[in-house]
């Protein structure tokens, strides 16, 4: 069978067309055994990505020898405790926090800002920054806006920080950037990543262009990939192809939406608010520069230097005991899947979570739990 | 911790959701200790968990169902608060093989203050929709709360008729074919597009709509064939079969392209991050059948005007009794059970 130009296909290909994933599901198998070593270990940085995967059922068609990992793809499960204790603790001094819906319930070093709620702490959920200003305006009260995400929400931050904004409304940002922690894992011992599947929505900001520097750094190849089934299998064959003929470079993937330059004018708008700093990513590492901080220009809304932060007083409870069996940093640097948690489906379920990556749509531990538990009823049934 | 405990005393949302958390409420709470019929009644009781109760009465069966009904809005695409009642029991009674309604009741309770245009208007659709099904209210009830001490309206509609044999939702074995009677998931859809006031409202439609004409040319063509029914209601496709499967001791094998499903709804699904396959239908049912007749019953189905998009789905396995195992077309997976209400993605 000839091999199906890739490049061409990701501008041309429907994207839900059974009969060309079979063909590029036999591609795959066909590049990675011609690589000749098992296993071959990609990794994606998206939760999107594995939302795609779970809900098509695509690990099935995934040959055994190559290992597709998931990578730290997700902004609120990456938060650090000592963040969201920051909500918290705002929280339980009078301020009204505004978050996105899926920050509610992420465990901080002792408290969620849920059992903040539950304790009589005002928190709202949000879809937007935009709701979160139009929010402030409705009250005297002061309004924080707990911030989370990769540039791709940062930028929305951006924004609106940009814009007309209430005295009342501030912003605490627990904001994250993608490409460092790409460093980072390339460079764990125990990963052993050969390719990089970057997310197609964060490179539409980014461009791809942005990764040109760490293939050059590391000789590992990223391809840019979509979300639609077909998108995920020509890129995870571009991949293998890439890795086989030792060919380290940027691929795009994701033409129809994704430029080498990017959205400039995001860019320009993000990095005029936003910073990059180092600092802790959950489970993971320290990160150089992988965190988003408000500009000094904007410390007026900046709610770092607005308040004072007293994290001492959260520090009377104890921590809840199951929290210690949880392996939500190893699955996040992708050396464990849910499949090697005791804790998975039984004590920590979507209700209940013990761990980040239960809470979060984007959080592995919720994807699979929300496609039946088991990724890869392979062939058998 | 402090708010393990707050959920385990309270009632919560998630156990009046239709899954596994409401029918466990159900056990563990309302069938405790409850006496049972007199030995003179024969038939299928509350312990069945199914649609709705069969007395035998000696020649054939008195099936019984009653169902509350609270939606919002009150009035959304396709259909209203009334409609939904009476199509809602009409359909409970259907799917136990009584689909000549013998009696309705009509039960409502108002809030203070509700706008009396807002209920002739209700009670007109309800007049429509008896027509629909050939049925009649023969008794009701009506009382008025006061403001904020209910939320708007709430409609329970009680049903009884007669059938000779009743079809219960756990009569399905190895190699029976599963039918859907119509597309998924255009209930449950439309209802959130409506009340998260989405710009995608104009092609979604609820489906909402009594069945029991089309189920009565099902069961005239199938003979005997039709082995099990449920009206994928709360939960959806999933629930339904998850229920159907545990109860029958199988394993369902779904072949998802073969499910319909509109461009509207998979559209408005893919936006929300919602699974047309776990939310609400109320004009549609599942149908296990005999694989040697499923043709002949497709074939019924959609020859009536409410089963024109009817489909061959899925098949009965040995492999995993209880689950439902989905063919993308792309791999296989479980499809999950859901739990509580669906709720749209955030990031």
């Amino acid at each position: 069978m000839a091999s199906l130009d890739l490049e061409v296909a990701a501008r041309e290909v429907k994207f839900r067309d059974p009969n060309l994933a079979r063909q590029l599901a036999s591609q795959i198998a066909r590049h990675t055994a011609e690589i000749g070593r098992s296993p071959v270990s990609v990794m994606h940085v998206c939760g999107s990505h594995e939302q795609a995967i779970a809900k098509w059922g695509l690990r099935a068609s995934f040959p055994k020898d190559l290992n597709v990992i998931m990578g730290p793809g997700c902004p609120v499960c990456i938060t650090d405790m000592p963040e969201v204790d920051e909500g918290v603790a705002l929280a339980r001094q009078g301020v009204v926090i505004a978050t996105y819906g899926d920050m509610v319930k992420v465990p901080g070093t002792v408290l969620s800002l849920s059992d903040a709620q539950a304790e009589g702490a005002e928190i709202h959920v949000v879809y937007s920054a935009e709701q979160a200003v139009a929010l402030a305006r409705r009250t005297s009260k002061e309004v924080v806006f707990f911030a989370t995400g990769f540039e791709t929400t940062a930028v929305a931050t951006a924004a609106v920080v940009r814009g007309p904004l209430p005295p009342n409304f501030s912003v605490l940002s627990a904001h994250k950037y993608i490409p460092p922690v790409m460093e980072i894992v390339a460079e764990m011992p125990d990963t052993r990543v050969e390719g990089f599947l970057a997310a197609g929505h964060a490179a539409t900001i980014t461009g791809w262009g942005v990764f040109e520097a760490f293939v050059e750094r590391h000789r590992i190849p990223v391809v840019v990939a979509g979300f639609e089934p077909l998108d995920i299998l020509a890129g995870l064959a571009r991949l293998v192809e890439l890795i086989r003929d030792r060919t380290p470079r940027v691929v795009n993937m994701f033409p129809r939406c994704v430029t080498r330059a990017g959205n400039l004018r995001a860019q320009e708008e993000l990095w005029s608010v936003f910073r990059p700093v180092g600092g802790r990513w959950r489970g993971i590492a320290h990160v150089p520069n992988g965190n988003l901080r408000l500009r000094e220009e904007w410390a007026r809304v900046d709610a770092r230097r607005r308040f004072p932060i007293d994290l001492t007083g959260l520090w009377d409870y104890a921590p809840p005991t199951l929290a210690a069996s949880c392996i939500c940093g190893d699955i996040m640097s992708g050396i464990a899947s849910p499949k090697d948690c005791a804790l998975f489906g039984r004590e920590c379920v979507p209700d209940t979570p013990v761990g980040a990556c239960m809470v979060s749509s984007e959080g592995t531990c919720k994807i699979w739990h929300q496609y039946g538990g088991i990724p890869d009823l392979g062939g058998t049934l | 911790m402090k708010i393990t405990t707050v959920l385990e005393e309270r009632v919560t949302l998630k156990q009046g959701a239709g899954g596994r958390a409401m029918r466990a409420l159900i056990e563990d709470v309302f069938l405790k200790e409850m006496p049972a019929p007199p030995d003179a009644v024969q038939g299928i009781g509350a312990e069945a968990m199914d649609d709705g109760a069969a007395l035998w009465l000696g020649d054939r069966y008195l099936v019984v169902t009653t169902d509350s009904h609270v939606v919002h809005p009150v009035f959304f695409p396709g259909g209203d608060i009334g409609r939904l009642s009476v199509s809602g029991t009409v359909n409970d009674l259907a799917m136990m093989g009584a689909t000549e309604v013998l009696a309705l009741t009509c039960a409502a309770v108002i809030e203070e203050g509700f706008p009396r245009a807002d209920l002739e208007r209700i009670q007109a659709s309800i007049r429509d929709t008896c027509r629909e099904a050939g049925a009649a209210i023969v008794t009701g009830d009506t009382k008025v709360m006061g403001k904020g001490e209910i939320d708007g309206i709430v409609l329970n509609t009680t049903g009884l008729g007669l059938t000779e044999r009743v079809v219960p939702d756990s009569g399905l074995a190895v190699g029976d074919r599963i039918l859907v009677t119509g597309s998924m998931g255009d209930h449950g859809l439309a209802i959130m597009a409506a009340r998260h006031a989405l710009e995608l409202e104009g092609e979604l439609a609820s489906d909402v709509a009594p069945i029991n004409g089309l189920i009565r040319s099902a069961l005239a063509a199938a003979d005997g064939a039709i082995v099990a029914m449920k009206d994928p209601t709360r939960g959806g496709l999933s629930s339904a079969l998850h229920e159907m499967a545990e109860k029958s001791r199988v394993g369902i094998l779904l072949e998802e392209p073969a499910i319909p499903v509109t461009s509207a709804v998979r559209a408005a699904g893919d936006l929300l991050g919602i699974d047309p396959l776990h939310v609400a239908n109320e004009g549609k049912a599942v149908l296990g059948v005999r694989a040697g007749s499923a043709e002949r019953v497709l074939e019924a189905l959609r020859a009536h005007p409410l089963g024109r998009d009817a489909a061959i789905v899925g098949t009965c396995i040995a492999e995993r009794p209880g689950s439902v195992i989905l063919d993308t077309g792309f791999g296989r997976r479980l499809l999950a059970e859901p739990e509580g209400e669906p709720l749209p993605r955030i990031c």
